[in-house]
């Protein structure tokens, strides 16, 4: 009967050139592996707790109030932003005049509005009387986009303007048409 | 002679227990947080320091407006979404079936004008929401979402209206155009709902400002 040779190779012999096979330690270091691991947790665990939806509460005015129960604000203390395209905000102190339409019209984006909000919230003399006349009037333009409102609206609160000294308005056609006029003047399509 | 020989250790550590922990947590992580349900209109809504959380879609009424101005209403499943169908087939003269109805009440998105409404239900199968051609909300004259806010605000009548303006949820896509959102404000408005709540992204407060002082010092912001 045929019969496999076990014995050769000596199993147990350990002869001079005989190969030993090698006995490698089945441990891995799973340092980098642990490291993985918590990287991951921090990542999960950061990107489910920063998307969380929030709510901004609006509260717009009843547009039937009669003129004489409309408020009245002291044209000093006004400040009128204007909102167009391509992110530009366009802004007025006071009332617009028809001749220094053009000197009192000027160009701001939302990186530097915030200091503008503030600059005219300091601007108006201290004292209970005066500072509640302060006033923002935000008027967007057709071609403004969703988020440029609710920035504006942010911008705002980030500033701490308190809530009852800045309203939403619709946009005349003079300030319209003097919007186009900038937008055009500086290429902004 | 004397001193008693402290064994030299070696300073590996078996890592395998800390592997098992640090995927326990990873495994937990991914399995406890909940999915976001798919949405059926994609919007990138815009980031605002408001703090205060959303409320659960289905709990409110929710207008959606998309970056190509569409608009769309979802009727969450803990509204008055069947008297609000209701109402509004009455108020205007809709006709539809009482099986319509609950189907109409049903559906996930509605982003239909009045008067396709019927050809809608009667396909069989849902139509993505952006093969849907939105509400119309164009202008004062042509603009349905004053119909479907009427509807929502008599179906809420006689209950608090402070529980209606705290159901009201809008949200747009960062790009959509202001007369859009205008027209939108307009519907409500013109219902006499003058408070509602736009869905953005939270983000904290820039540092240094006057809001992140407040914040610092526990004043509350309202």
């Amino acid at each position: 009967m045929a019969e496999m040779d076990t014995s050769s190779g000596g199993g147990h012999k350990k002869g001079p050139g005989v190969k030993k096979g090698k006995k490698m330690s089945t441990r891995v270091d799973l340092t980098p592996m642990v490291d993985l691991g918590f990287l991951l947790i921090t990542f999960f665990v950061f990107t489910t707790t920063m998307a969380k939806p929030t709510v901004m509460k609006m509260n717009e005015p009843k547009d039937d109030t009669p003129p004489e129960e409309q408020m009245k604000v002291k044209e000093s203390a006004v400040m009128t932003l204007l909102l167009g395209k391509q992110n530009q905000i366009y802004y007025y102190y006071g009332t617009l005049t028809a001749e220094g339409a053009s000197e009192q019209f000027k160009v701001t984006d939302f990186n530097n509005v915030g200091k503008l909000i503030l600059d005219k919230r300091n601007s108006v003399p201290d004292g209970d009387k005066s500072k509640s006349d302060l006033m923002y009037i935000i008027k967007a333009d057709k071609e403004s986009k969703f988020k440029n409102v609710i920035d504006i609206l942010d911008e705002m609160t980030i500033n701490g303007v308190p809530a009852g000294h800045y309203a939403e308005v619709d946009i005349t056609d003079t300030e319209a048409a003097l919007i186009k006029k900038t937008e055009e003047s500086s290429g902004i399509k | 002679m004397g001193r008693a020989k402290i064994p030299r250790k070696s300073t590996n550590i078996d890592m395998t227990a800390m592997c098992d922990v640090a995927f326990l947590l990873l495994s937990f992580f991914i399995l406890a947080t909940k999915q976001k349900p798919p949405e059926a209109v994609a919007v990138q809504t815009p980031s605002s320091t408001q703090s205060t959380a959303a409320k659960d879609p289905s709990e409110s009424i929710l207008i959606t407006l998309n970056a190509e101005g569409k608009c769309y209403l979802m009727l969450g499943e803990k509204t008055k979404r069947l008297e609000i169908v209701q109402d509004l087939n009455t108020t205007r003269s809709l006709g539809l079936s009482e099986a319509e109805m609950v189907k109409l009440s049903k559906m996930q998105v509605i982003g239909m004008p009045l008067g396709m409404i019927k050809g809608v239900l009667g396909l069989n199968q849902a139509v993505p929401a952006e093969k849907l051609e939105g509400i119309p909300i164009k202008d004062s004259a042509n603009n349905e979402m004053m119909d479907w806010m009427r509807s929502v605000s008599n179906a809420y009548k006689g209950t608090n209206q402070r529980e209606l303006e705290d159901n009201i949820l809008l949200k747009g896509d960062m790009e959509a155009l202001y007369p859009q959102f205008k027209n939108i404000k307009v519907a409500l408005k013109k219902n006499d709902i003058y408070k509602f709540r736009i869905v953005t992204n939270g983000e904290a407060a820039p540092l240094g400002s006057e809001l992140y002082k407040n914040n610092k010092s526990g004043k509350k912001a309202e």
